[in-house]
């Protein structure tokens, strides 16, 4: 039976639905132009029950509302609040009249009274609180109207006596934003209770619901945002705060206090319970410590971080956060840091502990062991301790912050920073790292510390490991025992993961030229040279050997005594890492031989330094040759080339610039020789072998300039419109070779159309440029266009081969900065002979580890490509969130690429590279085009336009072996 | 007044045998039931007859709670409950529960198969005491009945262990076992809300230490045991099999794991293998990483840590091995460290106390020749560490606990009486509360103020709250009513209400007083003057002139008449019921101190 009823009543319900839905539909169809507000009146007249008008104004909501008649909107929203008997749908109309008054473009002012006139006769709560809400929007949507604003707040203040607390919430949120901020502008008219706002949320840090105190103070920080300068009465309500029962209060409390410590932080206030006095921002300082260890963790994250930022906090509160007195059994006891310290200073090295060691000496004073620390006493050491991560990463980050401001706090918070790097969240070890590189100009590392801090060398994590390679770049050590320790872990280091080769390199050179009277001492036993015998020569390739010299030779640099205790080999060597890796190996002054290269003052710019010099003459040289014959045109190319890529591979700093002159010279070579094929001379279809000669050329030609344009970054607009420039030659050549080879015009005129079209769009987008293009390609080109245009495409391409021919050789002025985008495959190392085995059909993971230099944007343009040896080949888009940034320039991809084939009879190589995807819509030729969205930009486009998308290759193609096994049924 | 009395059966200024007898508002509880280390004899288990002389002691309890599954906490509960005879519910946290009859089963082996002692609990009993248990949940309120609550907090210290609130009405006792303030490798640290207890029962092993910070401790412990690797020595780490064994066992293999080391680590087998499983079970009572980290790997599947093998201790290179006991007094871990100590490559770390008399103790204290059976002298030149790793709140951790419960009286067990005495004093200094340290069977009586909930009706509520200024929370607010008591139950009504319900008939009170008033003038000039003063004063109220010359406030009514002897003196009537009581006595009293003098 019930079920049968509960059957009917479905059968009804859905009736009525259908019903409506009828209506509207018929409703739209006759109205013209459906107008908002009619319709809305319509339905809401017909809604017989509550629920049916709540259900047109759910449907209403969905959809936008036009400016104009946003206000015919709210009046009939208005005229049914009032009719309406149900709390619900009164509800959803104020908060319909909220997201309203939102509308962009519309001033809610006129509808403002309306919506106060609503306040009086509400009696449910809820409905009171969104009209609230209501008004809140409404006086944020007129921020330039302060008597609008003072209405509202003393509408506010009339309900903050509301027995509910949403209501009273509302209120206080109003208040924050909207109440008076200037002094001044409260006029005598104003009535009493706008007056003073702050004394009104004040007495609210008291209500009896948390929620509403809660709102109170975060009304109270909202009108501080706003430039309201608050009274310092209210410190003392806030620190009773601190102990509510409730954790959101304690929280905002936390804030509230640390904003006034920052207001006023010289002003005295008294210690409860004894007559001395301390400056408030002390006491604050102690307050917010203590919270360090309260129950809430949400309250001690908030308190930690903002421990940080209280910098006018006097040095001995500050040092007492570190503070923690030891005791066993009533006995005082040293803690392990002291114990270091003792160690360290008695001369004697970290000995291996005997049983007792650490066993309590003196007897302390029952009477003066304090065992509730009163203000900041230990309140990092708790921090530091914490159970969640959370709270530990806020403590080092606090310390960081105050560790930087104050050295001699640096010195002391060492000791924990040091034993933060053993926590077990690799986050808070990292973090832990770079805190300890922000403050290494404060502080010099004591023995068991460094050794403390090498001993994280062996973590497995790369990140961990480059971090402190980035911490002992610039980190001060005392002694030379030091450094030696310092070279045995980085050379074990070495060992046990050779792909950190580059980054102790890296490390050893800044902490050679940091340290070198420390490393002085150490040359003859580093070198492992003899006074009387000699001994054999190290082996030039070792990479532990190459280390231990880049420490010495950046050492001697600054330390002109060094060189007299090298061996021969040692000369013949620096000579060669000169050579070799000349960004970790200085110029050396060496006695009695002739220099390398001419010394290196500081004081030389960039611009007079020898090898940029060199790189100018070189490009002048061939800049200014015109009229030399062909061959020597050639010949003198072809060296600048080589020039420019050896100069490249020496000075890493100008292989950007090298490279890219070298690349535009090539493609001019390509040009030059292209067009003294003898193809030219002959009839086409005879030479067919010279002529894929030349289209090669152009191919090739386009392809360097592509990469020209999107490899480098600081490439810059004069640039670009050279590259372009090129690129327009070898489409021009392209379109030669192809009238001479083809026979018919029905093909040629369409890309002699297509030629033309792209000089327009050339002379469109650079006609700023065009006047320093004089006597090249495109300048004469576009002297003749008007005969271009009306020409025969044979007549274009003999027009074309002419201008091409005596077009002249545009310079290539060179930007500032200019880098080479690089990566390198660090894993897979492609040197496994073991296969990866899976099942066919199924996916492998292969993880892929990859840094990239000088990429803009990598995540939209860096892909990976797997190429199988059937030559398919796969193309995979890494997440945003595998790349991450150490530094500036610099990115590293660390992703999964999923493998998968069929069943293969032997393990077989597949190749994986990183490719640079680039789209020449994107090119900075048509930045001024604004940028539209994806989706948006691919219908838009018409494909032929330019719209040419490709990759370039800018990794070495690492081989991983694979195997996939025929799966076993 | 209503009370707590506490009675320590164990564990009073003592550590061992932990066991109190917790009797309040009528409900007995009783907390632990452990067994004592150091007695072999009756004195090993609690007292039970303490409870009832004669008679069963379910009639006496009306639950157990156990803490957590040390010996010394749960060791009696099969004699407890099977062999003295308890059947009411005893409760525990669902590790513990686990994990607790392992170790029971343990105990009871080592008592009977290697001593041979009769009368002891068997397998069976261990059984059937454990189908009595009831397993809670963290912060579940568990109705014991219908006035019993219990709740579970967090506590740290080992696997599951957990502080318990007892409340029955507004009385409430916290009672902690042991637990750990600070995090460690495997586990968090206790946490308890504002629960604002009668009594807080808390532990105090380290009443009189503050422990350096974890960290140091660990690093040591990671260095020594790598340095003495890499130099291609073998480490043995005699352990307990639970507890601290986990805990170094994370240490290790997580160390292992970041340092890419590959020197084996050998856990010697045995009941840790069960142990570990429940470990591997229980994710949500670890700390924050484990937690986090198990969907991708669960921290205790060890993949550098494996079984040891006998055979295993005379493999050369270097190794990690933990072994069972903890103070090489017997078994594995004292034969793997006869092998072991002629070579001073290698190296016994011993993570924990070591009783005197063990080999533990002896080297430890820096002899180097030992004496074994067989007046065999065993030399040892292997090296000795001691690294501290305990779960025991220290000092400031107990301080911080009674911080964040806020107890209105504390009561310490478990820790030494000198200890205690200083702790006892901290507390009463610094939180001003009352603190006890009572002696095993020394009774403490605790008196409560427990406040007494009151229903009152919505209507009387808010007609009270409607009269007179707007409430305010700072302020207490008077309001009229009349106390109802019926069937156990505090009710506040409204006076007519109270008489319907008693079929009463309602009396008119009214209060009658003169106050005489030196004043010459005329009646009515009398009765303007005091008008105009009280009108004066009493602003918020009523004040009217009635043409018959009399004055009323509000309900009250003030008439004034000469005095028949003396006309100098005017006697005035003031005249008010009892519901206005509070306004009539204010009035005598104003008007008893007489009028201003000067009426202009």
């Amino acid at each position: 039976m019930a079920a049968h009823l509960k059957k009917r009543v479905y059968e009804e319900f859905t009736k009525v639905v259908q019903q409506q839905h009828e209506d509207l539909s018929t409703k739209k169809l006759r109205l013209t132009k459906p107008s908002k507000s009619a319709a809305l009146h319509v339905d809401l007249c017909k809604a017989t029950s509550p629920a049916d008008a709540l259900q047109y104004l759910l449907q209403f909501a969905r959809k936008p509302v036009e400016v104009e008649s946003v206000e015919g909107v709210v009046r009939i929203l208005l005229e049914h609040y009032y009719k309406e008997n149900d709390a619900s749908v009164r509800l959803k109309i104020a908060s319909l009249l909220g997201l309203l008054s939102k509308t962009a473009g519309f001033s809610p002012d006129c509808i403002m009274d309306d919506a106060i006139n609503t306040l009086q006769n509400e009696k449910s709560h809820q409905v009171l609180a969104q009209l609230l809400d209501t008004l809140l929007v409404i006086g944020t949507k007129l921020p330039e109207n302060p008597s609008v604003r003072m209405r509202l707040v003393e509408v506010a203040c009339k309900h903050l006596t509301d027995s509910s607390h949403g209501v009273r919430n509302k209120c206080l949120q109003l208040i924050g934003c909207l109440g008076p901020v200037e002094k001044g502008v409260a006029k005598e008219a104003e009535s009493q209770a706008a007056k003073d706002v702050q004394k009104i949320i004040g007495d609210h840090f008291n209500d009896q619901d948390p929620r509403v105190r809660t709102a109170a103070i975060k009304a109270m920080l909202q009108l501080h945002e706003r430039g309201l300068k608050l009274q310092q009465a209210i410190y003392s309500q806030a620190c009773k705060l601190l102990a509510d029962d409730y954790e959101q209060v304690r929280s905002a409390a936390v804030q509230l206090i640390w904003v006034l410590s920052q207001l006023y932080p010289e002003s005295i206030v008294p210690i409860p319970s004894s007559n001395e006095e301390i400056r408030l921002v002390d006491d604050a300082f102690g307050k917010i410590c203590h919270m360090v260890s309260d129950g809430s963790w949400v309250v001690r994250v908030q308190a930690a971080k903002l421990l940080g930022s209280m910098q006018q906090v006097s040095s001995h509160f500050l040092e007492q956060t570190l503070d923690k007195k030891l005791m066993s059994d009533l006995r005082r006891k040293r803690t392990a840091h002291e114990r270091a310290k003792e160690l360290y200073s008695s001369g004697e090295f970290s000995s291996g502990r005997k049983w007792g060691d650490d066993a309590p000496k003196e007897e302390i004073d029952t009477g003066a062991v304090n065992l509730i620390e009163s203000g900041a006493c230990g309140a990092f050491v708790h921090g530091l301790e914490d159970e969640m991560y959370e709270v530990r990463i806020a403590a080092v980050e606090a310390l960081c912050m105050l560790a930087q401001s104050s050295p001699s706090f640096a010195e002391k918070c060492l000791d924990f920073l040091v034993d933060m790097f053993n926590d077990e969240i690799e986050e808070v070890r990292l973090q832990s790292i770079h805190t300890m590189r922000k403050i290494s100009h404060n502080i010099t590392l004591r023995e068991d510390q460094l050794d403390t801090v090498l001993a994280v060398l062996e973590d497995s994590s790369r990140d961990i490991r480059e971090a402190l390679h980035e911490l002992l770049c610039c980190t001060n050590v005392s002694t030379k025992e030091g450094i030696h320790l310092a070279l045995v872990e980085l050379l074990k280091n070495l060992t046990k993961y050779p792909t950190d080769r580059e980054s102790i390199w890296k490390c050893l050179k800044f902490l050679g030229s940091r340290h070198p009277t420390l490393v002085l001492p150490l040359v003859p036993e580093l070198l492992s040279t003899h006074p009387f015998f000699d001994t054999p020569e190290p082996d030039m390739d070792d990479p532990a050997y190459i280390a231990v010299l880049v420490l010495i030779f950046n050492a001697a640099k600054s330390c002109p005594t060094m060189p007299a205790l090298f061996s021969d080999h040692t000369f013949r060597h620096y000579a060669y890492l000169r050579d070799s890796l000349s960004h970790l190996v200085p110029a050396l002054r060496l006695p009695g031989r002739k220099l390398v290269s001419s010394p290196v003052s500081p004081s030389i710019t960039p611009h007079e330094d020898p090898s940029q010099q060199f790189l100018h003459q070189s490009l002048e040289r061939v800049y200014n040759l015109q009229h030399l014959d062909p061959q020597g045109i050639q010949e003198l190319l072809e060296f600048t080339i080589r020039d420019l890529q050896r100069l490249g591979e020496l000075q890493s700093e100008l292989a950007g610039m090298a490279d890219f002159t070298a690349t535009y010279l090539q493609c001019q070579l390509l040009l030059i020789k292209a067009l003294q094929e003898k193809l030219w001379n002959v009839a086409a279809p005879l030479y067919l072998k010279q002529n894929a000669l030349a289209s090669a050329a152009a191919k090739q030609i386009l392809e360097e300039t592509y990469k020209m344009e999107f490899m480098y970054s600081g490439v810059e607009s004069r640039q670009v419109v050279i590259i372009h420039h090129m690129r327009l030659q070898a489409k021009a050549l392209q379109l030669i070779v192809t009238a001479r080879t083809t026979r018919g015009a029905e093909p040629l005129f369409g890309m002699c159309e297509k030629f033309l079209q792209e000089v327009d769009s050339f002379q469109r987008c650079f006609i700023s440029e065009l006047p320093h293009m004089q006597g090249s390609f495109v300048d004469k080109l576009l002297d003749l266009m008007p005969r271009l245009v009306t020409s025969k495409p044979s007549e274009v391409v003999k027009i074309l081969q002419t201008t091409l021919r005596q077009s002249t050789f545009l310079h290539l002025p060179l930007p500032e900065q200019l880098h080479r985008a690089t990566a390198n495959i660090i894993e897979p190392t492609g040197e496994s002979d073991n296969p990866l085995r899976f099942t066919s059909g199924l996916v492998v993971a292969l993880d892929v580890d990859a840094t990239l230099e000088h990429v803009q944007d990598p995540q939209g343009t860096v892909k990976v490509q797997v190429l199988y040896p059937d030559g398919q080949a796969q193309l995979i888009h890494p997440k945003p969130a595998d790349f991450r940034n150490p530094g500036p320039g610099r990115h590293r991809l660390i992703t999964q690429v999923y493998l998968s084939h069929t069943a293969w009879t032997e393990p077989c190589q597949i190749e994986v590279r990183l490719l640079l995807a680039y789209n020449s819509n994107r090119s900075k030729a048509s930045s001024r085009i604004p940028k539209s969205t994806w989706s948006e930009s691919l219908e838009a486009l018409p494909p032929s336009e330019n719209g040419i998308e490709g990759t370039i290759p800018f990794s070495k193609p690492v081989k991983v072996y694979i195997m996939p096994k025929p799966a076993r049924r | 007044m209503p009370e707590i009395k506490v009675t320590p059966l164990g564990a009073g200024q003592d550590v061992g045998r932990s066991c109190i007898l917790v009797s309040i508002a009528g409900k007995n509880v009783m907390l632990d039931c452990g067994m004592h280390m150091g007695y072999n004899d009756d004195r090993r288990f609690p007292d039970f007859s303490y409870i009832t002389q004669n008679g069963r002691l379910t009639d006496f309890l009306d639950c157990v709670i156990i803490s957590h599954f040390h010996l010394d906490h749960c060791g009696a509960l099969p004699y407890f409950s099977e062999m003295v005879g308890y059947d009411g519910p005893i409760y525990m946290t669902h590790p513990t529960k686990a994990i607790c009859p392992i170790l029971l089963e343990d105990y009871r082996k080592i008592t009977v198969d290697k001593k041979g002692e009769t009368n002891f609990f068997t397998s069976q009993m261990i059984k059937d005491c454990m189908k009595k248990v009831v397993a809670v949940h963290l912060h579940q309120t568990v109705q014991v009945d219908e006035e019993l609550e219990i709740k579970a907090y967090y506590a740290g210290h080992v696997l599951g262990a957990a502080m318990f609130q007892i409340k029955v009405g507004c009385e409430s006792v916290v009672y902690t076992g042991d637990y750990n303030m600070t995090p460690d490798r495997h586990l968090g640290a206790a946490w308890i809300d504002k629960c604002r207890p009668d009594l807080l029962i808390s532990e105090s092993t380290y009443a009189t230490t503050i422990r350096d910070s974890k960290r140091c401790r660990e690093r040591d412990f990671l260095k020594k045991v790598h340095e003495t690797v890499e130099r291609g020595g073998k480490v043995l780490i005699p352990v307990f099999a639970l507890g601290r064994a986990q805990e170094l066992c994370i240490l290790l293999e997580t160390f292992w794991e970041r340092m890419n080391l590959k020197a084996p680590i050998y856990f010697s087998t045995g009941l840790t293998e069960k142990a570990n499983h429940y470990y591997k079970l229980f994710i949500t009572w670890t700390n924050q990483k484990i937690r986090k980290t198990f969907v991708q790997r669960n921290m205790f599947e060890f993949k550098h840590i494996k079984a040891f093998d006998r055979a295993f201790a005379d493999n050369p290179g270097p190794m990690v091995v933990f072994a069972t006991p903890g103070m090489l007094h017997a078994g594995q871990s004292l034969q793997i460290f006869r092998k072991w100590a002629g070579n001073e490559k290698n190296m016994v770390i011993m993570p924990g106390y070591c009783v005197q008399g063990t080999v533990g103790h002896k080297i430890l204290s820096g002899q180097r020749k030992l004496e074994m059976e067989g007046r065999q002298i065993l030399e040892v030149k292997m090296q000795v560490e001691y690294m501290s790793f305990s779960a025991h709140a220290d000092a400031k951790g107990i301080m911080q606990l009674i911080r964040q419960a806020e107890p209105r009286n504390v009561l310490l067990v478990h820790g030494e009486a000198k200890k205690m005495e200083f702790l006892k004093q901290k507390i009463e200094q610094e939180f001003h509360v009352n603190c006890y340290m009572p002696a095993n069977g020394e009774t403490t009586t605790i008196l409560t103020n427990p406040s007494i909930p009151v229903d009152i009706s919505l209507g009387l509520l808010k007609r009270e709250a409607a009269i007179g200024p707007v409430p305010d929370a700072k302020k207490p607010k008077l309001m009229h009513g009349t106390l109802l008591m019926k069937d156990n139950s505090f009710r506040l009504v409204s006076p007519e209400q109270a008489l319907k319900e008693l079929g009463l008939a309602e009396h008119q009170l009214r209060f009658t007083c003169r106050v005489h008033i030196q004043d010459p003038r005329k009646e009515h000039e009398t009765v303007l003057r005091v008008y105009n003063h009280l009108k004066g004063v009493l602003k918020d109220y009523s004040v009217q002139h009635l043409p018959d010359g009399s004055i009323t406030v509000e309900s009250i009514l003030i008439q004034a008449t000469a005095h028949s002897e003396d006309q100098g003196t005017k006697v005035l009537l003031v005249s008010w019921t009892y519901q206005d009581e509070e306004l009539g006595s204010y009035l005598t009293a104003l008007l008893k101190k007489g009028l201003p003098q000067s009426t202009a």
